[in-house]
């Protein structure tokens, strides 16, 4: 299959700072591709440097089939944009965003005044086209951005953490909007630090301190990287997860939600069995142990505390 | 619709909705004229004087008289002894105190020069200069004649006085009227005013709302990009320049003697020079607001130095050796030159030659600032 995105060594370095250090993957076109990782991972560098914003230090890179060093009018073409902060004219009405967009794009005015209609349709926008874009407020100010970013149908799609400040169900609307996107044949190369929405990927990267971490299928990156995670309800709460986090069993607890999350090493071979008998040893009431399969948030914990070292034993 | 007219468009829609820009393009010109044309003239009419008169004789009371009757000046209640006037001089109810002596009719009569004591508040400078030199002749005049009359009347004959006739000729401002030299000025400095200001925000707004990552994503290229910004500022300059001719012509009745295809196109280079000013400031400035300040730091000694209030002539030689590198200086040369003088390229051309090498190198600058700032 062709790739979209073909990235090998790429470096970006601003001043004494490294922001990339020398990350390599590759997203096949029609993937929903997630690039995950903390704030000040150097995911939108990443991004800005894949989008002909910023130039690599060094490395290489393909967007579309073409090179970012030499092909940036070719790139520029076949991509669509969302940064990650607002970045529409807030003394424009949504539809004068949109249609100006379209305008840098060439795209032939009839056919603009059909994308606008079509996408507002589809991202609910129908009431607010002639709002001042400064008046809407965060989620609706997002979808316009999206409207905007997707107006000429570029085959490939950054889209950079479009979801940040976004209430949970405008997020889910989101989500299912990117997935038809993907189903219509767009490459959608989308940024979170919000590890549930890493589900909706179809393989996904984490990068951490400018570094990939981990890559593969959500599921892949739950088994591969968390074994052995026991879901405890136990009171006191707080008790529990002193008295497990010093088990040298444990190689992780950690509150979620009213209970406890609780990774132990993968030599033990029944952990819920472990974790009630730890808790009994120091005295604490066990309601619930059960092993359950690990969320993505439990993945991107092990991974970011444990860091390169959890990844480096866990990996086969 | 190209990349270009889409650009355009846009910058006019968003002036449009921009009440500090509109106001700033609309009423600055006008509100500069009224200003200018009417507030800040140079003309010196009804300076306040005050006498001390200790003569009080005919001849002390018809000087009196005579200045009272001037347009230039305005005479305030009498004063009792000298040092009232130093008084009125102090609160600045006066600008001139005029000490006539007891002995004035008498010297007159002996056939000698009288001293009269004037006093000048010289805060205003300018303005005390031509005030002082007006009530000097006004003096000179009356005191030929007065001395003539005296000395008729003791007798004596065949006295010439050796008075000086001066009979000035005022050319191209017959009037001297000071809004005839203050409206063409202003013609020049809101093309500088306008364009430095709003071109300075040209990409240091967008960078700032953050618009500027969105848009550089697209294909458009920095050139369309630097044209778009700069081509709309442009016209709404021009457009000023437009309504301050008629107003020029049809309010205040500056004449005007030369080229108007000389002067808009003059006009246009000269915007060259003030956009490229305006983008380098764009570029290098972080945020609106440094941007704003930085023009106005750059605006104001532009103004000050191009001669548009006080004549380059009346600076100190050193300052008038750095006013050679203010392109306004030569546009308001040429400006005034069309206006009043109704010469062209055959007298301007050396201005004109100036302020071309300034403006394609200003632009220049401008535009290779733009390109390493997008």
């Amino acid at each position: 299959m062709a790739l979209a995105v073909e990235v090998s060594n790429l470096v970006k370095r601003f001043g004494d700072f490294t922001a990339v250090d020398g990350i390599s993957f590759s997203v096949s076109k029609g993937e929903v591709f997630g690039f995950l990782g903390p704030n000040g991972a150097g995911k939108s560098t990443t991004i800005r440097m894949l989008c002909g914003l910023l130039l690599p230090t060094s490395g290489e890179a393909r967007i579309a089939e073409h090179d970012i060093y030499r092909e940036t009018e070719l790139i520029r073409r076949s991509i669509g944009y969302m940064p990650q902060f607002f970045s529409l004219y807030p003394d424009l009405t949504v539809r004068e965003n949109i249609e100006f967009y379209a305008g840098m794009y060439e795209v032939p005015r009839a056919r603009a005044r059909e994308r606008v209609e079509e996408l507002s349709g589809r991202l609910g926008l129908e009431g607010l086209l002639d709002r001042m874009t400064r008046t809407l407020s965060t989620g609706w100010r997002q979808r316009a951005a999206l409207a905007t970013a997707l107006v000429h149908q570029p085959p490939l799609a950054f889209l950079d953490e479009p979801t940040s400040g976004v209430d949970p169900v405008t997020r889910r609307q989101f989500w299912e909007f990117i997935d038809d996107l993907a189903r219509e044949g767009t490459t959608v190369f989308v940024t979170t630090h919000v590890m549930d929405e890493a589900e909706h990927c179809t393989r996904l990267v984490i990068m951490h301190d400018g570094a990939i971490i981990a890559e593969g299928t959500p599921e892949e990156m739950r088994t591969r990287y968390v074994q052995n995670m026991v879901e405890v309800q136990a009171a006191p709460l707080w008790e529990a997860l002193e008295a497990l986090q010093a088990s040298p069993l444990v190689r992780e607890a950690a509150l979620f939600g009213d209970a406890l999350h609780v990774q132990l090493r993968e030599e033990v071979v029944d952990p819920a069995e472990a974790v009630r008998q730890a808790l009994g040893e120091a005295g604490v009431a066990v309601e619930a142990a059960e092993c359950i399969p690990p969320t993505m948030e439990d993945v991107f914990v092990a991974l970011a505390r444990g860091g390169e070292e959890a990844v480096r034993e866990a990996s086969p | 619709m190209s990349r270009l007219a889409h650009l355009i468009k846009k910058e006019f829609t968003q002036v449009r909705r921009d009440p500090a820009v509109l106001r700033l393009i609309l009423i600055a010109p006008i509100m500069q004229l009224v200003l200018f044309g009417y507030a800040a003239s140079n003309d010196v009419r009804n300076v306040p004087v005050a006498i001390c008169d200790q003569d009080n004789s005919a001849d002390s009371r018809q000087l009196a008289e005579e200045i009272s009757q001037s347009r230039y000046f305005h005479l305030t209640p009498m004063a009792g002894d000298p040092r009232a006037l130093e008084g009125l001089l102090l609160r600045g109810t006066v600008q001139i105190g005029l000490h006539v002596p007891r002995d004035f009719h008498r010297t007159l009569e002996r056939g000698q020069t009288a001293q009269v004591g004037m006093y000048v508040d010289g805060t205003d400078s300018n303005n005390a200069t031509v005030a002082a030199a007006y009530l000097t002749g006004l003096l000179r005049a009356r005191g030929v004649s007065l001395a003539e009359r005296s000395a008729r009347a003791a007798g004596r004959r065949g006295v010439t006085m050796p008075g000086i006739r001066s009979e000035p000729r005022v050319w191209y401002n017959q009037d001297l009227k000071s809004v005839n030299f203050m409206v063409p000025g202003v013609f020049a400095m809101i093309l500088l005013v306008l364009t430095v200001n709003l071109a300075s925000l040209a990409i240091v707004r967008e960078r700032e709302t953050g618009t500027l990552e969105q848009l550089l994503v697209t294909p458009l290229r920095a050139r369309e990009l630097l044209i778009g910004k700069t081509v709309p500022f442009a016209l709404m300059a021009m457009f000023d320049a437009g309504i301050i001719f008629l107003l020029a012509r049809g309010w205040f009745h500056v004449p005007f003697r030369g080229s108007m295809a000389l002067l808009f196109g003059m006009a246009l280079v000269f915007l060259l020079h003030s956009l490229g000013l305006g983008l380098v400031i764009s570029a290098l400035a972080r945020t609106q607001q440094e941007a704003q300040l930085t023009a106005f730091m750059v605006v104001m000694p532009n103004i000050l130095l191009s001669g548009f209030m006080y004549p380059v002539e009346n600076m100190p030689v050193v300052i008038q050796y750095v006013t050679y590198l203010i392109p306004l200086r030569y546009f308001l040369q040429i400006v005034r030159g069309i206006f009043l003088r109704g010469v062209g390229v055959e007298v301007l051309w050396p201005q004109m030659a100036m302020l071309v090498g300034f403006g394609v190198v200003t632009f220049a600058i401008g535009a290779l600032a733009f390109r390493k700032r997008l």
